[in-house]
């Protein structure tokens, strides 16, 4: 499969993060980036080596083709990365959670909303592709928590969990992580942007 | 703009001044003019603005003045007033424009000064910056031209900022090593030039856009001698050199590259990541000092006693063609 990323009129860093992207997204295969000057050409040349690839670059009128090879590695085979792979493709459901509580009212009723939230979401057939769990939400993902268990189990059933590393810093918790994968707000974002529906959790 | 830029600008000017109260123009590449006033005192005069590095308007603001009132410090004066300099658009709010200012005006105090009035006009692109007047006696001006062989190189702030700034940009540095950055950026270098007062140093200069080695190449070019540079020794924020490896470079580290390129010989040890951080742009950098020999281990002691903790030895300064820059792994 060969991907193209036009990088072409677009400032430093850039064409660096859409190149990225797509070497991320892709697999295996091969991706093509075009850019203006020499800067971004070098730029993307480092990033090629960094990930340990084969980069080689074309001259063009216009400035330079790179042609990033990506080896094996990252085809989807499992269940669960071919899950990943729709999360990614942006045909389906994320659901976002910035809070511990569901809804605004009595704490105690808020906490008793998300674990039966949760619960419900490891019953019911259809499932969102993604949960990202931010801000008051990553408390649900540490150790000790009641709604370790659910998480665990939407995890098992292929479901990505996302942990903001941000907010593990910040409430003092990424020692206690018990389920999910640590992110980024770059990660996040992007995850955001593509998904084809985004709910969040009041 | 780039170093080989400005010097083919400049060059049209440069000739103009020829008072013999300019004791430091436009000739030697210098950090801020210095104009004799009488016996007992010179006026330092330098201006610095650029656009916003950080989301925090406040902190821009910090920032923008640390690095202006730096050009001041690095010739050996006090800063005494300044004018603020600033562009701002109509669609942004203005409380913003109030941060920076307050910003730069709570900086601008902190340093010992005044600011005195300013000027503001409308542009597309936030910018801040502030025209700093300084004073220093006519003696003891320290310009970039006195650097001697024997004499010992000292750098008192990390490098980095430039390439971990990108990496902000792009939403792929560590929070921590942003915050690392921004504190340094915020940070006088009213410190470390106390300390370089104190101890009696041959010159100065401070490490802004032409990175690490373009300023060191001015210095050694105004001084007429060479230096070697010792890797080892060369302060780093963390994970400057792991984001340039993925391409995190600033196009300005690129352009002094080009411009340092037949000036500066990497020992082949000198990875190109290294490389990179050491043409790397820097935002309100560190104070570079040329120390005399024997002197080093005082101003070291007299950099951390103030906390400059930061502050390493970086290279020497040897005999050899004028501005030529050895990089080698250590001394």
């Amino acid at each position: 499969m060969e991907r193209l990323v036009d990088a072409r009129g677009l400032a430093c860093p850039q064409p660096v993060i859409n190149t990225k992207r797509a070497l991320e997204e892709g697999g295996a295969g091969t991706v093509i980036t075009l850019v203006d000057n020499p800067i971004a050409r070098d730029n993307v040349l480092k990033l090629a080596r960094s990930l340990g690839c084969r980069a080689e670059v074309e001259e063009r009128e216009d400035g330079f083709a790179i042609r990033i090879e990506r080896e094996g590695a990252e085809i989807a085979s499992s269940p669960a990365d071919d899950k990943k792979k729709t999360v990614d493709a942006g045909t389906e459901v994320l659901v976002l959670i910035p809070t511990d509580l569901f809804g605004q009212g009595a704490e105690e009723l808020g906490q008793v909303l998300m674990r039966m939230f949760l619960y419900t979401l490891t019953e019911l057939k259809e499932r969102p592709a993604g949960i990202i769990l931010i801000n008051g939400g990553v408390k649900l993902a540490a150790q000790g928590a009641e709604t370790v268990p659910f998480l665990e189990a939407l995890a098992a059933a292929g479901v990505e969990i996302l942990v903001c590393g941000t907010c593990l810093d910040y409430y003092g918790l990424k020692e206690r992580l018990a389920v999910g994968t640590v992110s980024n707000m770059y990660t996040i974002a992007e995850k955001l942007l593509q998904a084809q529906r985004v709910i969040t959790i009041p | 703009m780039g170093p080989g830029t400005l010097s083919q600008v400049l060059r049209e000017i440069t000739h103009l001044n020829q008072d013999p109260r300019l004791l430091i123009g436009l000739e030697t590449t210098d950090d801020a003019a210095v104009y004799q006033l009488d016996d007992q005192q010179a006026l330092i005069q330098t201006l610095d603005f650029f656009t916003p590095v950080v989301d925090d308007p406040y902190l821009f603001g910090q920032i923008a003045a640390a690095n202006a009132l730096s050009d001041v410090y690095a010739m050996g004066g006090t800063p005494l007033l300044a004018l603020n300099i600033a562009c701002f658009p109509t669609c942004l709010p203005v409380e913003m424009l109030g941060a920076i200012l307050k910003g730069g005006a709570d900086k601008v105090r902190e340093a010992g000064a005044l600011i005195a009035g300013g000027h503001t006009v409308e542009d597309e692109e936030p910018k801040y910056g502030l025209a700093v007047t300084g004073l220093v006696h006519p003696d003891r001006v320290i310009s970039n031209a006195g650097a001697r062989v024997g004499d010992l190189l000292i750098l008192t702030k990390p490098l980095g900022t430039g390439i971990i700034l990108t990496a902000a940009k792009a939403g792929l540095a560590q929070q921590d090593a942003v915050a690392r950055i921004e504190e340094s950026m915020a940070t006088l270098n009213r410190e470390a030039a106390q300390a370089m007062l104190a101890v009696g140093v041959s010159a100065c200069t401070d490490i802004t856009g032409f990175g690490f080695l373009g300023h060191l190449h001015e210095l050694a070019a105004a001084s007429g001698v060479m230096v070697e540079v010792a890797a080892e020794g060369i302060p780093l924020f963390p994970a400057a050199t792991e984001l340039a490896q993925m391409g995190l470079v600033p196009g300005g580290a690129y352009r002094n590259r080009e411009y340092l390129a037949g000036k500066v010989a990497f020992a082949p040890e000198i990875g190109e990541e290294l490389q990179d951080v050491l043409f790397d742009p820097q935002t309100s950098g560190g104070l570079l000092i040329s120390v005399p020999q024997g002197k080093e281990g005082k101003l070291l002691a007299e950099l951390a006693r103030r906390g400059v903790s930061e502050a390493r030895l970086v290279g020497r300064v040897v005999a050899g063609s004028p501005g030529r820059i050895k990089v080698v792994p250590q001394l």
